[in-house]
């Protein structure tokens, strides 16, 4: 047994690196948010320790540095994570309840399907996807990326929501029985109000996902008009000419712009983000 | 339970015998695959579909505008025979396995220190937690762009210990290492997954150890690993897999072609490049079924290997 005064020095110790750990693991993102705010000169070869000659002019050059405003790209940002999200929310919930209460042939033999396809790397499918897609004419608009969503392929959200319908008490699917109620209005009435915390994890990862997703839009958007906030940074590389070109202050202010609806998401929807992750990698 | 337990659960109980069904359970069977119908279009139509085509595609030339060409096993011959292939072997194994035993330690250190009840508990949690969700975006890749450069933070720091620096990102010896650094950054997922774990340990074993006279290190290698050993392979196989198939970190620092010398050129980063920079899109086919093979191996073998290490309890 160690006495109360080496307990609290050892205490103290271990919050002592803890903190360290956190500020090296931040301060790169919190570096890039000052830089944001300074003149480029002021960015190169320095640990943005000065609170002096803060402006926001950066934001204002990049905001207008590409083909559109940045406000077109987040719009388009937004209309595809809007519908990733309703997609993922409707069809996964639906396939989770099926899986989870419902008996019916082959029943496991399609669960374990959907548990493997998880795992499948999907540079397998993007080939053929593009032809689909391109074939059936919705290369350059937000179908690709939403559409997919409503058909339920993100099986994560299945498994997720599966393991949720799981701990909810069967009596209650029985008693609704009795009453008369039928799977659908089950389902309703009883399993999606009770599997809100599962929505609501859903919907934040399906958020951050989808907004920080890169390689879809890339391959499916060719056109600037229809650019997410993500291609449109890559293309403010290109034009800056990469490392050492002049605007790296606005490449900064609009890389701040993009991460901050992910940032908010985090902040309000921790709860469920942390309890997202363990479940499904719990026992 | 995790999806892996699950499959493997699977395994061991086959399916019962089944009975003719009752008029109910037909009504019931046809509801289930109402509600099962979104999916099973996207099975058909996003996943499995495709997964044909691409696997025939995989065998013949294809540039998009003219109609596949059957060409035999002749597109895994050439990438046999593919320097550039075997570039982006190199360089993804050794960023799989480097990055991802390094970041499931670190995860599994930080949970540790996490889980002794310490104040402050959610704050720490959340700090740690933060970067694994910014660290897929294109804007921390060109945070990371910017801090290992010649001018960056890294320098700066170097700097004021009297180190002279230099461009990490151009530099073909380091170029890989800024991009392990980067998923090394990203351990908070799984020591959320690890802390999850080391919550369902009972402290009536570590206290009844403790009675035993053991010492910590001894508690550690026979209670927490062993519980632990479930999670920690749920992890790394969840990790494996997402390292192999590592793109846009990749894509942005290496400005989309894998510079400096192909020092990045990540396998999927060269499946992009073949598919659709060049069109070779029969090509990058094979090279993405190479890919499933590659992680399909890599799981099957972990597999094996877990009935090794891993514990069940139940």
């Amino acid at each position: 047994m160690t006495t109360d005064r080496s307990g609290i020095i050892r205490r103290l110790g271990r919050h002592a690196v803890l903190i360290v750990v956190a500020v090296l693991m931040l301060y790169p993102v919190l570096w890039m948010l000052l830089s944001s705010l300074r003149p480029d000169e002021a960015i190169f070869n320095s640990g943005g320790i000065s609170f002096s000659d803060l402006s926001f002019d950066n934001y204002v050059e990049g905001w207008n540095a590409l083909r559109h405003p940045f406000t077109h790209y987040l719009i388009n940002s937004v209309i595809i994570t809007a519908g990733a999200i309703i997609g993922n929310l409707v069809s996964c919930s639906m396939a989770a309840y099926a899986f989870a209460r419902l008996n019916f042939r082959a029943n496991k033999a399609f669960f374990a399907i959907m548990l493997m396809t998880i795992m499948l790397p999907v540079h397998v499918l993007l080939v053929p996807q593009y032809v689909l897609f391109s074939e059936l004419g919705w290369i350059n608009t937000p179908l690709p990326l939403i559409v997919p969503k409503l058909l339920a392929t993100d099986a994560f959200f299945v498994f997720l929501m599966v393991q949720f319908i799981r701990g909810i008490p069967r009596e209650l699917d029985e008693a609704a029985t009795i009453d008369g109620a039928g799977p659908v209005r089950i389902f309703v009435r009883i399993i999606l109000p009770l599997t809100v915390p599962a929505l609501a994890t859903t919907a934040i990862f399906t958020f951050i996902w989808t907004w920080n997703d890169f390689l879809g839009p890339l391959i499916f958007l060719t056109d600037s008009d229809a650019y997410t906030v993500q291609l449109a940074l890559r293309t403010f590389i290109d034009s800056s000419g990469g490392g050492g070109g002049s605007s790296w202050g606005s490449l900064f202010a609009m890389s701040t712009v993009s991460l901050l609806p992910v940032f908010v998401i985090f902040l309000v929807g921790q709860r469920y983000l942390v309890r997202g992750i363990a479940t499904t990698g719990g026992k | 339970m995790s999806a892996l337990n699950e499959l493997a659960q699977m395994r061991r109980t086959r399916g019962k015998k089944r009975q003719s069904l009752t008029g109910r359970e037909r009504r019931e069977e046809r509801t289930a695959f109402g509600f099962l119908t979104p999916w099973l279009l996207g099975l058909a139509l996003i996943t499995v579909g495709p997964m044909v085509a691409s696997l025939y595609l995989s065998f013949t030339d294809y540039n998009f505008l003219q109609d596949p060409q059957w060409v035999g096993g002749e597109n895994y011959v050439r990438l046999l025979n593919d320097p550039r292939f075997h570039q982006a072997l190199l360089v993804t194994f050794k960023y799989v396995v480097i990055s991802v035993p390094v970041q499931l330690a670190a995860a599994l250190l930080v949970a540790i220190v996490l889980d002794r009840g310490l104040r402050g508990l959610a704050l720490y949690r959340s700090a740690f937690y933060l970067p694994s969700l910014l660290g897929g975006s294109v804007a921390i890749a060109i945070l990371w762009r910017q801090i290992f450069g010649a001018e960056g933070l890294v320098n700066w720091v170097l700097g004021l210990v009297g180190i002279e620096g230099m461009s990490w990102i151009a530099n073909p010896e380091t170029a890989l290492g800024t991009l392990i650094v980067l998923n090394v950054w990203t351990f908070g997922a799984p020591m959320i997954i690890f802390l999850a774990g080391l919550r369902q340990i009972p402290t009536m074993y570590y206290e009844a150890a403790a009675v035993d006279g053991a010492g910590r290190a001894r508690r550690f290698v026979k209670i927490t690993l062993p519980l632990l050993s479930p999670i920690i392979f749920f992890n790394l196989i969840l990790q494996l897999i997402g390292a192999f198939q590592a793109f846009t970190q990749a894509f942005i620092i290496s400005g989309g072609n894998g510079s400096p010398a192909d020092s990045t050129l990540f396998y999927t980063l060269y499946l992009y490049m073949r598919g659709f920079g060049n069109f070779e899109m029969g090509y990058a086919s094979a090279m993405a079924w190479v890919l499933v093979a590659i992680i399909g191996l890599f799981t099957l073998i972990n597999f094996v290997v877990s009935k090794y290490w891993v514990f069940y309890d139940d």
